[in-house]
């Protein structure tokens, strides 16, 4: 029946190999599943042809029938089925019939099932030359159902141009069809012209709608690279001046120009180092330390995370009104932001105090917590070990030209025999790290650094949080004791806020 | 149970050929998956269905930003909560004020499809790279041509997918199509690390958040997520489970699991301790693919954008959808959760993007 259109090109004939790669492909395929409900006889939508006046509409359903069978059929509400289905429409699977905006209302409103043939997932790649052909068909038909939109006037108009030395062959090609499509039964012409006119509102959208058969262009670099030996080529940008259309891509180079450009660059395999041998050993390595780890039962690490969820919610300014105060994205006040990040500790909020005591992470990843970490140190005479670790993390993201320097630096204040203030390390790591330095590099401290980082967190951090130092810091009725204090001795100066807060306390 | 199966593998290990490898891989996975069966004695969802439901979220469009010129591909926040360097497929790469909602910066790339772009930490950087396979650093300064202040420092063999820098200016590391992810040093773009393991692709990379970690997440085309050692490049722990393409990767703020989105239309959250799944986030009615995801402060919702032009908000905990955004009218490229976790930044095909709070 679609004979007429079967010089068509498509690019790759929906082979079992692309069937894997295509990117759309997943999506289309769901789709059609999806479609095939849609028609199911007995549990599907509705599909009837209907009277009107003189004439009648074969094959047609509601836009309110199918939205209730989606929302029936997925369990989902009025808003979200109107989303999926009018996406399913906008990839081409069903279509308004009188409308090239390919969209789904919840109204009475008359949509089509696209035949199989014109489903995207066959890969169609149609050509500029086809589109000429079709709009050139239209104009001849003569009917008022088949007249130009404004939009593709102006298409052809430009296709004209392009094509002027071919035009001639374009409008022998447009007869033809027209011909073909005459002899056929009047119902099955009134279906056919739709689905023809549907299928270009996919290829070649009404401007401002969006062009669903773009692709991903990684995937599309990935088919490329796959594809390769098979000479496949990919033409997706049309090359169409769409000026007036903000969703094309104007000017941009098209993708397969993009992916030879890319393909000239990746003609050595990036493996070539890596042989399999040697990957497939370090799987099994892999596997091995991980049997040989003790593992969690699910019930253990879902206690831990829920309780991880609920101990950082009450800073979650997403989640819910938090005691944070305002989100600057809503109030337009930043309060917030310089509160977080003030290093005043007269300034800093509680909440900031508080989160310390959450983990030891959250207070080292605080400038002002590491400040008052060191100063607790200071008292405990073990500072020395925060300032180590943080040297290491130092090592850790320095530039490569500086980590010769640095390790040597940090070697010589916290391991040497003339150190000052060497760290509390055990012999075995002392040994492992001295061996370390007969190679030295960013990595070199990272068993001591790890020890230290164990000690202060099983031990300082445990005290710290107990100090009365931690405490002072956390009380807030104190600190805003003494805030109201300071706001006091300010009243005096200001004699009309004086007497405001005067009348207030009356 | 790990000590026999050591002991059955040790003389086999020795032979070296890729089939007995095969096979002893083979036999591992087995024993791996018998164990996680065993571990895996109730689902996260059940556990989780004693908690109260969360409060209704409204999360609202507080900024749209507009200036791109092609498809939104990659955004990245600066530590500073309101700046943000965001990159499109026509070779713009936009360093915005957001909560000004102005253009502070525009890079002109000589490529087009920047997939990739990342603030650094100091706020005076930033990288990007994509169908050039290389990534480029640009410093930022006022009134000045900034194409003068670019630099290479990665370069692959395929487009440059995804990029973060580390805790400083001075490192960054790169996913790429070449299915390899490496670290750099940015001042003398030297390759400090490479990481191979993935078969396919590389979409997606994220850094562990915890403070003395030196692990990242990968995810691929390849439909696993690799953890690797940044120190060693060893592969650590792999995870499967997807049934297509991984398109991103995002620890939980925790550090102890990450979750992965896919073009299945389904994300899925692994826990490192546990070794395994440990939740999965999919419905019947959304069958297009997940690009993009991120955790909330908390680590309760996760974000995630979809090919059907939508945002869904998760509970993480309850593995059932909260709400749904609206907005945006092509496909939601990008998403991320700002720093301080008081919004939720989302990029689209429909070249805006779109700051929620």
């Amino acid at each position: 029946m679609t004979g007429g259109m079967a010089h068509w090109r498509r690019i790759h004939n929906g082979n079992a190999d692309s069937d894997c790669l295509h990117p759309n492909l997943i999506v289309y395929r769901k789709i059609e599943k999806l479609i095939q409900r849609m028609q199911d006889e007995k549990h599907g939508v509705p599909v009837r042809t209907v009277k009107s006046f003189m004439s009648k509409v074969p094959s047609v359903f509601t836009g309110a029938d199918l939205v209730q069978w989606l929302m029936k059929t997925l369990d989902i509400d009025q808003a979200n089925a109107i989303h999926l289905g009018s996406l399913v429409a906008a990839h081409g699977y069903f279509f308004p019939i009188t409308d090239h905006v390919l969209t789904l209302r919840d109204d009475n409103t008359f949509y089509r099932f696209q035949t199989p043939y014109f489903w995207p997932s066959n890969c169609w790649e149609p050509e500029n030359t086809d589109y000429a052909v079709y709009l050139c068909k239209r104009t001849m038909q003569n009917k008022s159902r088949l007249e130009l939109a404004d939009y593709e006037a102006e298409n052809l108009a430009k296709l004209q141009r392009m094509f002027s030395r071919k035009w001639e062959f374009i409008f022998m090609q447009a007869e033809a069809q027209a011909k073909v499509d005459k002899k056929r039964d009047k119902m099955e012409r009134k279906v056919l012209d739709s689905q023809e006119r549907a299928f270009w509102d996919v290829h070649r959208p009404v401007p401002g709608c969006v062009n669903t058969t773009e692709m991903d262009i990684k995937k599309l670099s990935r088919i490329n690279r796959t594809h390769k030996k098979k000479k496949m080529t990919f033409v997706t940008e049309d090359g169409l001046d769409h000026d007036h259309d903000h969703h094309a891509d104007g000017n941009i180079p098209t993708h397969a120009e993009e992916l030879q450009k890319q393909d000239m660059c990746h003609d050595h395999l990036h493996f070539a180092c890596c042989s399999p041998v040697m990957l497939l050993k370090e799987k099994v390595a892999m596997m091995k330390s991980r049997l040989e780890k003790r593992q969690y039962k699910t019930s253990k690490i879902a206690e831990l995370l829920i309780s991880y969820c609920q101990q950082y919610s009450e800073f979650d300014s997403l989640l819910a009104t938090t005691e944070l105060g305002s989100n600057p994205w809503i109030a337009d006040d930043t309060t917030l932001w310089e509160a977080a990040t003030t290093m005043s500790l007269k300034d800093a909020p509680v909440w900031r105090v508080k989160k310390w005591g959450y983990s030891f992470d959250d207070l080292l990843k605080d400038p002002l917590g590491r400040q008052e970490l060191s100063k607790f140190l200071a008292k405990e005479f073990s500072e020395e070990n925060l300032r180590f670790w943080i040297a290491c993390q130092d090592l850790k993201n320095a530039a490569l030209s500086k980590v010769p320097e640095k390790t040597f630096e940090i070697f010589k204040e916290f391991f040497s025999e003339e150190s000052h203030c060497p760290i509390n390390i055990d012999s075995k790591t002392l040994e492992i790290t001295r061996k370390n330095m007969q190679n030295p590099g960013r990595y070199t401290f990272d068993h001591a650094q790890d020890h230290i980082y164990q000690l202060m967190r099983n031990d300082s951090y445990t005290r710290f949080l107990k100090s009365e130092q931690y405490k002072e810091l956390l009380n807030p009725k104190k600190k805003c004791l003494s805030n109201w204090e300071k706001t006091k001795s300010l009243i005096p100066k200001l004699p009309s806020l004086a007497n405001k807060l005067d009348t207030l306390d009356k | 149970m790990a000590s026999s199966g050591k002991n059955e593998s040790t003389p086999k290990a020795k032979e070296d050929t890729i089939p007995s490898l095969t096979r002893e891989a083979a036999n591992l996975k087995e024993k791996l998956e018998e164990e996680r069966r065993i571990l895996n004695d109730v689902e996260l969802s059940v556990v989780a269905s004693r908690l109260d439901p969360l409060p209704p979220i409204s999360l609202k469009p507080r900024r749209i930003l507009k200036g791109h010129q092609g498809k939104v591909l990659c955004l990245d926040w600066a530590r500073d909560q309101r700046h943000m360097v965001t990159s499109s497929q026509d070779g713009k790469v936009i360093v915005w004020d957001a909560f000004t909602n102005t253009k502070e910066h525009s890079i002109t790339m000589p490529t087009t499809w920047v997939m990739a772009c990342a603030y650094a930490p100091s706020g005076t950087m930033v990288a990007c790279g994509g169908l050039d396979n290389k990534c480029s650093v640009y410093q930022l300064a006022q009134e000045e041509d900034l194409s003068s202040k670019k630099r290479a420092v990665a370069m692959h063999t395929s487009y440059v997918s995804c990029s973060t820098f580390l805790n400083s200016d001075q490192q960054i590391l790169t996913g790429s199509g070449d299915s390899t992810c490496a670290l750099w040093d940015v001042e003398s773009g030297q390759l400090l690390q490479s990481f191979h393991g993935h078969n396919a692709d590389v979409m997606g990379i994220d850094l562990s958040p915890s403070e003395a970690c030196n692990t990242f997440v990968s995810g691929g085309c390849d439909k696993q997520a690799l953890v690797w050692d940044m120190r060693t490049g060893q592969c650590v722990q792999s995870f499967e489970g997807h049934e297509s393409d991984l398109n991103a990767v995002r620890f939980l703020p925790s550090g102890d699991a990450f979750a992965t989105a896919s073009d299945d239309a389904s994300c899925r959250l692994y826990d490192l301790r546990a070794d395994r799944e440990i939740n999965c986030y999919a419905k019947e009615s959304i069958i297009f693919g997940a690009t993009s995801l991120d955790f909330s402060l908390s680590g309760r919702m996760l974000f995630v954008g979809y090919n059907d032009y939508s945002v869904n908000i998760w509970d993480t905990l309850k593995g059932v959808r909260l709400t749904m955004l609206f907005g945006h009218e092509n496909r939601v490229s990008c998403l991320r959760v700002s720093p301080d976790g008081t919004a939720l930044c989302t990029g689209s095909w429909d070249y805006t993007l779109r700051v929620w709070a």
